[in-house]
């Protein structure tokens, strides 16, 4: 990864460029007001940040790994291997993202508070406890690529799922627009949804602005989610297992 | 001339061969390019809830330079489509095939991956339009139909030749690429008024990642807005120059490719 050099700098500078860019639509979204959805102007900045940042670190691309194994046919040789096949993915990819953690958001989050208002908790339980959501951002997020790219087992050539899969992901874990300020029918629906806990519930502890719901409840609502995924997942695997159709090869 | 159309339609039918095979996932893949469009409609739709003007720009406004940033964009995917260039080409040595045959190798590949699916965003994007423009009381000139498909294919220049220009970093360094998903976010933001921005990001914008001419100032054209009429009228200049840039980069590319070990 080192080897990429451009790859490198010019990410650190692509992702500053998307903090800039949604910090400044903002800010012409506020125009005069101070308040929007619970959230004040330099609270959307955090939050635009550090969403960002999140990402950096929860973002894989297990799906589209996952369907070129099954597609390539050489899943079949990793079933035989005497490991669990999701667990190494994941594992996988939590290495990408610690990486990424320490290469890609510590460097991206200081250049942003550098050029714009972000205002980061000072109190350590606050770090501690994003650090362990992230930690479950990421857990979640996986979870839901490794069942789209799991996926291709039963629709073969599952592109589409994929792309839609990272559609609804964006929008509907708050990375987009905060959850609160979509209309009420439309956040009690996601509110219901897992997607929320990737983005959206962290990044509103962490800007301080969700007092009602506290970092323990979000925690709650996070390990629900992972477990909760984890009956799919299984389930998926199993029946991809028995089915396994290797389309050449 | 007409060898080049010729493949054209033969790699059309090879298409429908492909996609016959996966039927019931091309009605996915629309669903998926729209529902991609709707997030970002959505987000217009959200953002305009809780304010009347986003830097002078008015609901419809926004909406209409939507409807014309996806007419560009949905050309675009469906004719030129590099996202695993690297992967598919250099990796897997895939570029050797193409390079030992007669045709452009740029055009082979353009259309090994056409994605024909895509263009029925450029249609919701007119439907979009009509309806904008027709709120917003829009006339229809003589001129507006032609001003449409010349700066749709200005716009559809710029966007090749940046993504050209980006891919054929990958006959560079052996990575893949992932500065193209990372690019694909700011895209959006080409449609957004750039007046909003800061100074830099807004030259950035315009003249180094020139996003801002496949959607904001084109359709300010057709919204009559004066303070960006000379931007409109630069996009096709900026679509040559960038196509020129994206083309002398993958040609220089080329000639570094020296094909994979497998």
């Amino acid at each position: 990864m080192l080897a990429y050099r451009v790859n490198y700098y010019t990410g650190i500078l692509i992702y500053t460029l998307n903090i800039g860019v949604n910090y400044f639509t903002w800010k012409a979204i506020y125009g005069e007001g101070d308040s929007l959805g619970g959230f004040t102007a330099v609270q959307m900045t955090t939050y635009v940040a550090v969403s960002w940042m999140a990402r950096a670190f929860y973002f894989n691309n297990l799906d589209r790994e996952i369907s070129t194994d099954i597609r390539d046919g050489s899943i079949a040789i990793q079933f035989i291997r005497p490991y669990n096949y999701v667990f190494v993915k994941m594992m996988q990819g939590l290495g990408e993202g610690m990486f990424r953690f320490l290469l890609f958001m510590i460097p991206g989050m200081a250049i942003a508070m550098l050029l714009f208002p972000v205002q980061l908790p000072t109190a350590p339980s606050a770090w501690a406890g994003f650090l362990v959501m992230l930690i479950f951002s990421f857990l979640i997020n996986s979870q839901i690529n490794v069942i789209t790219g799991l996926s291709a087992f039963f629709i073969e050539n599952n592109e589409g799922v994929m792309r839609m899969k990272r559609v609804l992901v964006d929008l509907f874990s708050g990375l987009i627009v905060p959850i609160s300020l979509f209309p009420g029918w439309l956040s009690k629906v996601l509110e219901v949804l897992p997607f929320q806990a990737i983005t959206y519930l962290p990044g509103s502890v962490f800007t301080g602005r969700v007092q009602g719901v506290g970092i323990w409840n979000v925690l709650g609502i996070q390990v629900f989610w992972f477990v909760a995924l984890i009956i799919p997942m299984i389930l998926l695997y199993r029946a991809a297992r028995q089915r396994l159709f290797v389309q050449g090869g | 001339m007409f060898y080049y159309l010729g493949l054209i339609v033969e790699y059309f039918k090879n298409y429908m061969k492909t996609r016959l095979t996966y039927r019931a996932d091309f009605w996915v893949e629309v669903i998926s390019d729209l529902l991609f469009q709707a997030t970002n409609f959505i987000f217009i739709l959200v953002v305009f809830m809780h304010t009347d003007s986003l830097g002078g720009w008015s609901q419809n406004e926004v909406i209409f330079v939507y409807g014309f940033f996806m007419v560009p964009y949905a050309v675009f995917s469906c004719f030129v489509n590099m996202w695993n260039f690297s992967e598919r080409y250099i990796v897997k040595g895939e570029m050797d095939r193409v390079l030992t045959r007669p045709a452009h190798h740029l055009f082979q590949i353009f259309l090994e991956n056409i994605d024909p699916p895509a263009l029925i965003g450029a249609v919701v994007g007119m439907v979009i339009m009509v309806i904008s423009g027709g709120q917003l009381g829009l006339p229809f000139e003589w001129w507006t139909i032609p001003a449409l498909i010349v700066l749709t294919l200005s716009a559809v220049a710029i966007y090749t030749g940046i993504y050209t220009a980006l891919t054929s970093l990958s006959f560079y360094s052996d990575a893949p690429t992932g500065i193209l998903p990372l690019m694909f976010n700011i895209q959006n933001y080409g449609r957004y008024p750039v007046t909003i921005y800061n100074r830099t990001i807004q030259i950035l914008l315009t003249w180094v990642i020139p996003f801002a001419f496949v959607g904001i100032y084109p359709a300010a054209l057709f919204l009559q807005r004066e303070e960006m009429t000379s931007m409109a009228l630069l996009t096709p200049v900026m679509g040559a120059i960038f196509l020129t840039i994206g083309l002398l980069a993958w040609n220089m590319g080329v000639r570094r490719y020296k094909g994979a070990g497998s």
